[in-house]
């Protein structure tokens, strides 16, 4: 199969989708040079840095029977239109008694590794979580990305598409022929037997990385990445937490009331998954600091392979024999 | 006059259906029949009605807090309108939303908010959607003078000027956000001003003299409708009651300057002025009157008799299919 780089399945993505409804509208204070070429500048359309009134005005427009994808750059800046994203967005399919659809498709990136300091690091996706109402994929690979980007674009719901800043280059398989990945099914990325580890977005590279480690001492890592937040596969983290008995979660996002701790959660509310804990659950996340900017500070505080298997070490130990 | 006279008793009809479904919600809130909390438009009716006398059902509304006139102006129906502020299951939104969120999208009412200013950014999306589909429909946003103080405000008239988008902004100037005076927190002598900044046209119309918005609002439709962009129209007017009912707060407002706007009672105003000219009767207004009073009845009675929602139905609805 062709491989190509996960900017380019973003891009790929968009364009199969402009040409397939003409109701679609991409908002960005940097667009796209080839979109624009292709789709023109009614619906590619370069707007003001005004977050708030641009992600608003896709909330109007998608009231109206369009579908716009918003590109806010980096998360930092989704919180100046954070009203237009909570307020609104996320509510008024419900508070209006779901009189009209709102689906709006709103990009963000995220994550550390670019040295850029404590605002523009950010993996903000747990406040959005405790949002209802909104959608969020969090792709880690080209083939996913493109797939999980046009199911987004297709939702009838306000959805959440974040980036991390590190997946834009790498490269991976992705079908030439049409296909879409639905929303709230996760994807086991490597299958194994000792240890579910859940990860998320860049972090599956890395537990799969670390799962190449392990195999050299006979420890198979069965590495699970959900893609989609909202909705999440409950079902298959329980399964495949069923079968291993152990469950590390890798996130960079900080830990407290983040998506680890709801995936933790998840699997010790559930009785019968609970019953076949070998060992108690734990994560490996960000700590509940704002990211530093010198790079010997960043790569304390961020997670990697080395404190994955640190933690998969303790696991394993603590479980009975 | 250059109105014909259905349009005059049409109007004389809706402001009054305004004033009597207002002070019947207030009377029902005081009883406790009514949960939560409702903002009165006693005292403003001149302005929903001359604006939207413009308006066809295909144009769109984008309503605030103070939202029950404009619903009526804009032609909802009482009962589901007041079967929704009731908290009832045959409300708009299905006891979802309440007094501050009723909706009607198959009339253009795209939606109380209650946020204040949160409209204006939706409203231009609703705008460009027109303006996109190139139809000639316009859409009027209504806020109140604190709105002006808020970032979207400003976001939103940058974002309809360049655009040149088919939308009026209706400025509803009662003087006070909440017990703010608006002079206290707006260094200029109008809020109409402040459009000039974004090379919209703006001026300041007696907002309790419902013939003169109804000619202000003329202008600025038909300039919309034919492409000549946005107009911002800020009417004087004024709140006979308090921010809302069962403020938690007093209200702080001189007793006098409330006594003096009553004097200025747009409706007493309009009457007076339909007698003086025979376009009314004392006869005919009594027989408006009693038609009016008597579907007001009848929407409390469709409230009072309908079912609230099933509690389990508070669960359904947040995403649409």
């Amino acid at each position: 199969m062709r491989e190509i780089t996960y900017q380019q399945a973003v891009l790929e993505a968009l364009r199969e989708e402009f040409r397939r409804d003409e109701k679609t509208l991409y908002f960005g204070t940097n667009i796209n040079y080839e979109l624009r070429q292709e789709f023109g500048e009614a619906r590619v359309r370069g707007t003001p840095i005004s977050e708030s009134g641009f992600v608003g005005a896709a909330v109007g427009l998608a009231g109206s029977g369009f579908r716009p994808v918003v590109d806010i750059g980096m998360a930092t800046f989704g919180f100046v239109a954070m009203d237009q994203m909570v307020n609104q967005a996320a509510k008024i399919t419900y508070m209006f008694g779901g009189q009209a659809k709102f689906p709006i498709v709103i990009r963000m990136t995220v994550g550390t590794g670019q040295f850029m300091a404590a605002q523009h690091s950010i993996s903000p996706y747990p406040i959005y979580m405790n949002t209802p109402g909104l959608k969020i994929i969090l792709p880690s690979t080209p083939r996913d990305v493109k797939g999980l980007l046009k199911t987004a674009i297709r939702d009838n719901n306000p959805v959440i598409y974040f980036e991390h800043r590190l997946l834009g280059d790498i490269t991976g398989e992705v079908p030439e022929e049409e296909y879409t990945i639905p929303l709230g099914l996760a994807e086991v990325k490597r299958k194994g037997a000792d240890v579910t580890v859940v990860a998320l977005a860049r972090m599956v590279h890395v537990a799969l990385d670390a799962a190449a480690e392990m195999a050299k001492e006979d420890i198979s890592l069965e590495v699970i990445d959900p893609r989609t937040l909202v909705p999440l596969d409950r079902a298959a983290i329980r399964a495949s937490v069923a079968k291993t008995g152990r469950l590390v979660v890798v996130d960079e996002a900080c830990a407290t009331c983040g998506a680890a701790a709801e995936i933790i959660s998840l699997v010790v509310e559930d009785e019968e998954t609970y019953a076949l804990l070998k060992s108690h659950p734990k994560r490996v996340c960000g700590p509940d600091i704002p990211i530093p900017f010198s790079p010997p500070l960043e790569q304390y505080v961020a997670p990697d392979r080395e404190k994955l298997i640190l933690a998969l070490r303790e696991v394993i130990k603590k479980s009975p024999q | 006059m250059s109105i014909t006279r259905e349009e005059l008793i049409s109007m004389y009809t809706k402001m009054l259906t305004i004033r009597r479904f207002e002070e019947r919600a207030v009377r029902e809130w005081a009883s406790g029949a009514i949960p939560g909390l409702i903002h009165s438009y006693i005292g403003q009716e001149a302005v929903a009605v001359g604006v939207c006398a413009h308006l066809g059902v295909d144009d769109r509304i984008v309503s605030n807090h103070r939202g029950h006139g404009h619903c009526i102006a804009k032609g909802a129906d009482l009962k589901r309108m007041m079967a929704e502020i009731y908290g009832k299951k045959t409300g708009y939104c299905k006891g979802k939303g309440g007094s501050m969120h009723i909706a009607d999208f198959s009339i253009g009412m795209l939606g109380a908010n209650g946020i204040v200013c949160a409209g204006l950014p939706i409203a231009v999306g609703a705008a460009l959607a027109a303006q996109l589909e190139s139809k000639d429909r316009v859409t009027v946003v209504f806020f109140g003078d604190g709105a002006s103080n808020e970032g979207a405000f400003h976001e939103s008239l940058n974002l309809a000027s360049i655009w040149k988008l088919p939308i009026i902004f209706a400025c509803e100037n009662n003087l006070y956000g909440a017990n703010t005076l608006i002079w206290d927190v707006v260094r200029l002598s109008s809020v109409a001003e402040r459009a000039r900044a974004y090379a919209i046209p703006g001026r300041v119309v007696d907002g309790n003299d419902v013939v003169e918005v109804y000619e202000a609002a003329q202008e600025a439709v038909v300039a919309a409708r034919s492409g000549e962009g946005p107009h911002f129209l800020e009417f004087r007017t004024y709140r006979w009651r308090h921010h809302f009912e069962g403020g938690y707060f007093p209200d702080l407002r001189p007793k006098d300057e409330v006594e003096a706007w009553k004097e200025r009672c747009p409706i007493k105003r309009f009457e007076q002025k339909l007698l003086t000219n025979g376009v009314l009767d004392r006869a005919g207004q009594e027989a408006i009157n009693l038609q009016v009073m008597s579907r007001v009845e009848d929407a409390v009675g469709f409230a009072i008799e309908s079912p609230f929602p099933d509690p389990e139905d508070a669960l359904k609805g947040v995403y649409s299919e």
